[in-house]
Parts: C-alpha cells; sequence; structure tokens
C-alpha cells in the first residue's frame, strides 16, 4: 500500500471513530451549555447504553436496530433519572460540588456495573456479517457504513429537534440564558430534563456502535472515550453543537493518523496535545465566541 | 508577635508527639505491617493534598493533573536511587525540582485559561506526561519500573509531610499567600489592588507541582515497582476529592480528607467490589449535604476550646 | 513651581471601541496634584470605562494616558496600581469570603518587602512587615468606622459598609490618585453627607489627588473643585460645579432627565 492509499483508509478509520466521539460529545456539550457542568459520568452513561444494547442482541435476540433504540430509550431515562436525583438538588450550589457529583457518579455507574455484570469483557456479537464495500480500492466495512448511516440519521433528527421544534428552542433560549428564559416561560427543569434524555440516548448510540465496531465491552470502557469527547466538545466550542460534531471528527481523523502512521501508543496524547493547542490559541474552541467579563 | 512563634512550636511538639507514639506502635509491631503501609500513604497523600489545596483551594486555579507531577517526581526519584546510586533525601530533592520545573513551563501558558477549561487542559497535561512516561524505554515504558530499593519508611513521610504543612501554612499566612488568595475570591479585584495575578497563580503552580514531586518520590521508594498506570487522571480526581472532602482553602481539611480517603479504602479493602460504591455514594452524599467539604475555610486552629488552648500555650493575650 | 503645575495624569484623545460602539471618543482630561476632580453623565456614558482606561482593565483603542508624564497605556493593572493609582468598583469586587482585616491587608501588598525565603522560614522581615500591616490595617479600618468588623466577613457587612470598605482597601495601596466609582451608591443621605466628610478628611490627611464617579449632586458639587460632564463618550462640558449647574447643555444631558424622571 502506498502513502496516499493508506492515508486514506486511515481517514476513513478515523472518521468512523469520530463520529462516536461526536455523538458523545453532542451530549456533553448539551449538558454543559446548559447547566454548566463536566458531566464526568456522561463516558459511563455510553457504558450503559453499549450494555444494554448488548443484552438486547444476545439475550433478547433482537436484531442491531431494535436494540439500538431500546437502549437509547433506556438509557436516555436512565439520563434522566441521574440528573434528577444527582444534579437537581445542586441547581445552586458552587461548580465544584456539581462536579464532584458527577465524579460520583461515574463511579457508582462502573462500579455498580461492574457488580452486575462483571467485570470481564464482553464480546459483542457481530451483527453486520462480513459486509465490507471496496469504493475505488479503499475497504469501508459494514460496521464502518453502519456507523456512518446513524449518525447522519441522528444527526439530521437532532439538528431538527433543536431548530424547529419547541423543545428545541426552548433549549437554544435556555442554554443562552438560563434565568431570562425562566422569566420567559420556559420549563427549565423539564428542559434540562430532555437535554439529559437526549444527550443520553445519543451517548447510547455511539455505546452500541462501539460495540459493533470493535466487538468488545466492559464496564470501564467509558472513561477514555468519555474524556475524548469532552476534548473534542471543547475543540468545538464547548456549548456549539456543530463543533462538538466537528471536534469530534477532527479528534478521531488525529487519533487515526497518529496510529496509523506514528504509534498507537500515542494516540491518546496527541489528542490531548491538540486540545491544549486550540485552548492556547483560541480558548473559546474553534466555533466558540471570545467573551470577557465587563468590569 | 512572638506568640505565632510558640505556637507554631506547640504545633511541631504535637508532632512529635504523635510521630512518637505511631513510631513506637511500629515498632512494638502492634502496627502491622497492613496498616503501617497506610499510614505511609495517608502521608503521601496528606503532601498531595495539601499542595493540590494550595492550586485548587487556596488560589482557585482549577487543576487535574496532579498525578502528573507526582508521576515526574517519582520516575526522577527512582532513575536518581536506582541508575544513579543517590540517597533517598537527593531523589526527592531532585523529583521536587523536576516537577516543579515542568510545572513551572506548563503553568505559563495554561494558567490563562479559566475554570473548566483550565480543569481540561491539565487533565490533558497530566495524561500527556504520563503517555510520554510510558513511552520512555529508559524508565521500563508500560510495564513499569521494576528493582525500586525500599527506603521510603514511617520517619521519611512523617517528617516531610511536616516540612510540606508547615511550608504551605507559612506561605498562605502571608503576604504571598494573601495574593493567592485574593485571586481565587476576586481576580480583577486582586490585580487593581496592586496583585501580578500571573505571577501568584504559575508560583501556587509551581509550588504544588513541587511538593507532588516529592510525594512521587516518597511514594515510589514505597514499592519495588511503579508503573504509568499509578498516576492516571483517575488518581488525579481522587486527590481532588480528598481537598474537597476536606474543605478547600483549609491545610486542616486536606489532612482530613487524606486521612478520611485513604482509611476508608484501607478498611473497606476485602471488599473490593462495594468499596468503590460506597466510596461513590458517600461523595454524592457529602456533596448534598456539605458541600463546603468537613472543614469548609476553617482550620484546626480556629476552633474555640483549641484556640484557647493554643493562646494559653503561647501567651497570646487575645486580639 | 513648574514641577506641580504638570498634571498628574492627563489623558490625549483617549478612544475605546467596543465591537461597533464607540464608548469613550477623544476623551481629553487632566487632573493636578492635590485636586478633587468630579466626572459625571447619565449611565452609558463611559465614566466606568474611563476608570478601566486609566487602570490600565482595558487598553484604549487610541491615546495617550500619562502618569507624572510617563505613558502608562499597555501596562497591566497592577503595574498601574504600584505606580500609585487605586480604586474602587462601582459593583462593589471586594473579597468577599474574607474577613475585613484581611481584605486591607491584601491591599498592601506592592508594599512588602520580604520575600519568599524569608515567608516560608518565618524570619527576616516577616515578623516586623506583618505586625506593621495589621497596625496600620486596623488604623485604616477606625478611620472608616469598620474596625468593630475588623474579624467579620465581608460580604456580612451592610451595603454601605462594604462601600467604606473598598475605599479602605484601595488607600491601603498607598495611591498617590484615588478612583472613586459611585462610592456613595445605595447610601443614605445621612451615610452620603458621611461620607462627603471622610473623602475630604483622606484626602488631606493621606495627600491624595481624587478623581470621583458619582450621581448623587449634593455629593459631587459639595466637594468637587472641578467637573467633566460625559454624554455618549464625549465631554460635553467642564467646569466649576457653578459653571456645571448652569450650563444649558448639562441640563439638557444630564440633570434634564433627571428632573424629567
Ligand atoms: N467590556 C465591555 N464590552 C462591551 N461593551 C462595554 C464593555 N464595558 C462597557 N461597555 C459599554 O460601554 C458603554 C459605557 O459603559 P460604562 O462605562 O459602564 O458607563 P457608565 O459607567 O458611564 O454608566 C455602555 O454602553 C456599556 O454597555
Ligand atoms: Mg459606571
Amino acid at each position: 500500500m502506498d502513502f496516499f492509499h493508506q492515508l486514506i483508509q486511515q481517514l476513513i478509520n478515523g472518521v468512523s471513530l469520530g463520529s462516536i466521539y461526536a455523538l458523545i460529545a453532542l451530549g456533553y456539550t448539551m449538558i454543559y451549555g446548559i447547566i454548566k457542568l463536566i458531566n464526568f459520568a456522561h463516558g459511563d452513561i455510553y457504558m450503559v447504553g453499549a450494555y444494554l444494547g448488548f443484552f438486547g442482541v444476545t439475550a433478547a435476540g433482537l436484531p442491531i436496530l431494535p436494540a439500538l433504540l431500546i437502549s437509547m430509550f433506556v438509557t436516555g431515562c436512565l439520563g434522566m433519572v441521574v440528573e434528577k436525583l444527582a444534579y437537581k438538588p445542586l441547581r445552586h450550589a458552587p461548580r465544584i460540588s456539581i462536579l464532584i457529583t458527577a465524579i460520583g457518579v461515574s463511579f457508582f455507574l462502573e462500579y455498580t456495573g461492574m457488580y452486575f455484570v462483571t467485570p470481564t469483557p464482553r464480546t459483542f456479537p457481530d451483527v453486520m456479517g462480513n459486509i465490507s464495500f471496496d469504493v475505488a480500492g479503499f475497504i469501508i466495512n459494514g460496521q464502518q457504513v453502519l456507523i456512518f448511516a446513524i449518525t447522519i440519521i441522528l444527526m439530521a433528527l437532532l439538528t431538527y429537534i433543536v431548530q424547529k421544534t419547541k423543545l428545541g428552542k426552548a433549549m437554544r433560549a435556555a442554554s443562552f440564558d438560563t434565568e431570562t428564559a425562566q422569566l420567559m416561560g420556559v420549563d427549565s427543569d423539564k428542559v434540562i430534563s430532555m437535554t439529559f434524555f437526549i444527550g443520553s440516548s445519543l451517548a447510547a448510540a455511539a455505546g452500541v456502535l462501539v460495540g459493533v465496531y470493535y466487538n468488545t465491552i466492559d464496564p470501564l470502557m467509558g472513561i477514555m472515550p468519555g474524556l475524548k469527547a469532552f476534548v473534542a466538545a471543547v475543540l468545538g466550542g464547548i456549548g456549539i453543537l456543530p463543533g462538538a460534531v466537528v471536534g469530534g471528527i477532527i479528534l478521531g481523523v488525529i487519533e487515526a493518523l497518529v496510529a496509523g502512521f506514528l504509534s498507537s501508543t500515542f494516540r491518546d496524547a496527541a489528542a490531548f496535545a491538540i486540545l491544549i493547542l486550540v485552548l492556547l490559541v483560541k480558548p473559546s474552541g474553534l466555533f466558540g465566541k471570545n467573551t470577557n467579563e465587563k468590569v | 508577635m512572638n506568640s505565632i512563634r510558640k505556637r507554631d512550636l506547640a504545633m511541631l511538639i504535637f508532632g512529635l508527639i504523635l510521630y512518637g507514639a505511631i513510631q513506637g506502635m511500629i515498632s512494638e509491631k502492634i502496627i502491622g505491617s497492613f496498616w503501617q503501609l497506610n499510614i505511609i500513604l495517608i502521608c503521601v497523600n496528606v503532601i498531595m493534598a495539601v499542595s493540590l489545596n494550595l492550586i485548587n483551594g487556596y488560589t482557585g486555579q482549577f487543576s487535574l493533573g496532579h498525578a502528573g507531577f507526582m508521576a515526574v517526581g517519582a520516575y526522577v526519584g527512582v532513575v536518581a536511587t536506582v541508575n544513579f546510586q543517590l540517597p533517598l533525601i537527593a531523589a526527592l530533592i531532585l523529583g521536587a525540582l523536576c516537577a516543579g520545573a515542568l510545572g513551572f513551563l506548563i503553568g505559563l501558558p495554561t494558567l490563562r485559561l479559566r475554570g473548566d477549561y483550565l480543569a481540561i487542559a491539565t487533565l490533558g497535561l497530566g495524561e500527556i506526561i504520563r503517555i510520554v512516561i510510558m513511552n520512555i524505554e529508559y524508565v521500563g515504558g508500560a510495564a513499569g519500573f521494576k528493582g525500586i530499593p525500599h527506603l521510603t519508611n514511617f520517619t521519611w513521610v512523617f517528617f516531610t509531610m511536616l516540612f510540606t504543612l508547615f511550608f504551605i501554612k507559612n506561605f498562605v499566612n502571608s503576604s504571598h499567600g494573601r495574593a493567592c488568595i485574593a485571586i481565587r475570591e476576586n481576580e480583577i479585584a486582586a490585580e487593581a489592588m496592586g496583585v501580578n495575578t500571573t505571577k501568584y497563580k504559575v508560583m501556587a503552580f509551581t509550588i504544588g507541582a513541587a511538593f507532588a514531586g516529592i510525594a512521587g518520590g516518597l511514594f515510589a521508594h514505597q514499592f519495588y515497582l511503579i508503573s504509568p498506570n499509578s498516576f492516571t487522571f483517575l488518581s488525579s480526581f481522587n486527590y481532588l476529592i480528598m481537598v474537597v472532602l476536606g474543605g478547600m482553602g483549609s491545610i486542616t481539611g486536606s489532612i482530613a480528607g487524606a486521612f478520611v480517603v485513604t482509611f476508608i479504602s484501607a478498611a473497606l479493602a476485602s471488599f473490593p467490589e462495594a468499596r468503590m460504591i460506597i466510596y461513590a455514594l458517600a461523595l454524592i452524599l457529602l456533596m448534598f449535604y456539605r458541600p463546603q467539604g468537613l472543614f469548609g475555610y476553617m482550620e484546626v486552629t480556629n476552633f474555640a476550646p483549641i484556640k484557647k488552648l493554643l493562646d494559653k500555650i503561647s501567651g497570646n493575650k487575645g486580639v | 513651581m513648574a514641577e506641580n503645575k504638570k498634571p498628574l495624569l492627563k489623558a490625549e484623545d483617549v478612544s475605546e471601541v467596543f465591537g461597533g460602539l464607540k464608548a469613550v471618543a477623544d476623551f481629553n482630561f487632566y487632573i493636578n496634584r492635590g485636586e478633587l476632580i468630579g466626572l459625571i453623565g447619565p449611565n452609558g456614558a463611559g465614566k466606568t470605562t474611563i476608570f478601566n482606561l486609566i487602570t490600565g482593565v482595558y487598553v484604549p483603542t487610541t491615546g495617550e494616558i500619562l502618569l507624572d508624564g510617563e505613558s502608562i497605556v499597555g501596562q497591566k493593572p497592577y503595574e498601574i496600581t504600584q505606580r500609585g493609582i487605586a480604586r474602587t468598583f462601582q459593583n462593589i469586587r471586594l473579597f468577599s469570603e474574607l474577613s475585613v482585616l484581611d481584605n486591607v491587608k491584601i491591599a498592601y501588598h506592592c508594599h512588602v518587602k520580604y520575600n519568599l525565603l524569608e515567608t516560608v522560614l518565618r524570619m527576616g522581615r516577616y515578623f516586623g512587615e506583618e505586625d506593621e500591616i495589621t497596625q496600620e490595617s486596623l488604623k485604616l479600618l477606625k478611620i472608616f468606622k469598620l474596625d468593630e468588623h475588623a474579624h467579620e466577613v465581608a460580604k456580612n457587612l451592610p451595603y454601605g459598609a462594604q462601600r467604606r470598605l473598598e475605599i479602605a482597601r484601595a488607600l491601603a495601596a498607598k495611591p498617590k490618585l484615588l478612583l472613586l466609582d459611585e462610592p456613595a451608591a445605595g447610601m443614605n443621605p445621612q451615610e452620603t453627607h458621611e461620607l462627603m466628610e471622610m473623602i475630604r478628611w483622606i484626602r488631606k490627611q493621606f495627600d491624595l489627588t481624587v478623581l470621583l464617579i458619582e450621581h448623587d449632586m449634593s455629593l459631587v458639587m459639595g466637594i468637587c473643585e472641578r467637573i467633566y460632564v460625559l454624554e455618549y463618550g464625549m465631554i460635553i462640558a467642564e467646569g466649576t460645579p457653578a459653571e456645571i449647574q448652569n450650563n444649558p447643555e448639562v441640563i439638557r444631558a444630564y440633570l434634564g432627565t433627571e428632573t424629567v424622571n
């Protein structure tokens, strides 16, 4: 394989991985946008989604799509419950308290998860068979097609919800300025709840897709991708939905290129290095606006 | 101001008595090797927590990369003792210098960032440090560094901890420390009162990193092997939790936080599954019912009976 | 003496643009050593922005600001404070979780000489200077009738007391020029009157030059020697209180709106 060929192949892999980061990052960025919380438990929500998808396919014997939808719905509800029980009581507490709570929730999900499903990794059944497409000499496998298709559909759906529905308008208003939105009649509790539902179900979709793509899941699988997705959200400009998508894809591509051309051990370091560079050059992220405090 | 000196002396004597008591119990084998290890870990964690508190609690800068500096101190330390046959004290000092220098280099550009952005950047830097170490074959790479001499003992960690506590206490109770606290309280006002905010942020970060380096050196020489996996961002979270649990901006709090966290995880060591779940729930409940941590901004010396006792010892007629 | 005739602070054609908005336009002004000058104008006129420009919080888009004949444009706020300009904030910015005493002690920062080594080893100049700082802070608090609250947390003080603490804290930085941004805001007439006396007194006592932003006309007209009137970022009048009170432009722009409302 010549260099160019390998480059394109790595790009395809990168975009697949990046799509998954993007789906997780969307939830991160939506939640941050609305309650200014780095929801460290988001990666574990994604893990729960992966397991629900796994049990849907194995224990319940469902085809992948229904399993995905059920996982998204249940995980969405879990996200809402977490918000209600753990974050809502702290709505007016200092930011650090909510952050520590999020770390607590994260540990809780990881280790209760471990308690129920054991720490041993599970092998996700091969739901796509051995399909693969040869486009002008580049291999795109069935899993990648599934990832692209699901990601595009979900993003289109999310765009529709945010841009066109009443809920979406309320979400945008609330993330712009929660208090003013409340004065204008937005039920912020409900909006926050729905944000957690949507964000969590997107993470669940990412979890199931990762299971399909990498074939293996475990209770601590959410830690690194969760962190990376947050990096992606910051990269794109936190609180900005298209930013999360672009950030996710960039991150995925960079990781694939570093893994393919340098060494896979530097994959994670590259992601963080890019993050720090972006923050130093443009602290508000690629798509963010710089704001300064009025004195 | 002789009374301050006398109070310091009183606390030092208290420290020595505590040392004598514990060392006695160790020599008499009243404290077994399991708890001896945990007492050593508590002291190391106190150093970590109190130095992180200087950055997060006193200066109000949200750092999540403390484990990275600990890693630098640990690896520099073991290279010094194993590859260069230097004594432990030299290893600790070298570790502190390297971690501090790195903290300075990283802090200078990074501390322009605020709040969550700083948090995620420092988290990323901590991870980068770890991954870089993982890729250095000279120190064993991902497999870790083997064959470390067991040089750490209770005496070493206790007196290093005592030194750290006095250093940080004296720092925060001075014009330099007040400058840091002013930054936490209101950065714009601090600058308007003549505080070079960049300088003091970087200073707090550098001092914090240097002490994390010392803690790393002590930690490393307790074990035969250290690996980069001992220094992930999850351990940084753990130190943050100690600080928040005890109270951001309280040295007493950091001691208590380090003690409680280490003690609980040791006590629950025989129930590994339940341990983390209980820990998680405890954390959430604590944030619900006591978000300011056990001590808030208070020090143990602020509490009325102890204050009275100390005043009596130091002959301070109140102010 | 020629030396004294040179203005302490001088602004030459200073402009500040935020986005498209010209908050301050071609601002020219001077203040001589020892003067007490008022800066008035309707809300949003750009008064606070001028303070921010003088203290280095904002950098002027164009123009020069000279302190003792030397440009201070581009210097950091802390450097400008070290050169002798201290300020209070319109939206109170105390160190709210700290004690009243600590609020004042912090402001001695740029006059402290003991170094890091003396700090951590508690030796050399440390005790002497700390002692002095505490004593001086308590003295300042006494002047502002805050000594009884010295050990209270700043945020628990009544509003008027918080404003006085802001001034006390600014004085601790030992400035030549003191900038007061609406020090009487939220005070009742009795407090305002006391504040006026206090400003007069500290000015004499500490040999200060004062630049004052204030909406309370009795205060401004009562103590200022000269007044600048600002509207939409531009100076529309300058003169003694008597001149300003009779200036038709001012009556239209500022006093007018007050009587109408
Ligand atoms: N940091 C800033 N960014 C954008 N606009 C600002 C900023 N600071 C002040 N302004 C604008 O400049 C104008 C003057 O404000 P200000 O100086 O606070 O007025 P005053 O103190 O006279 O009431 C206002 O329109 C205000 O909105
Ligand atoms: Mg103003």
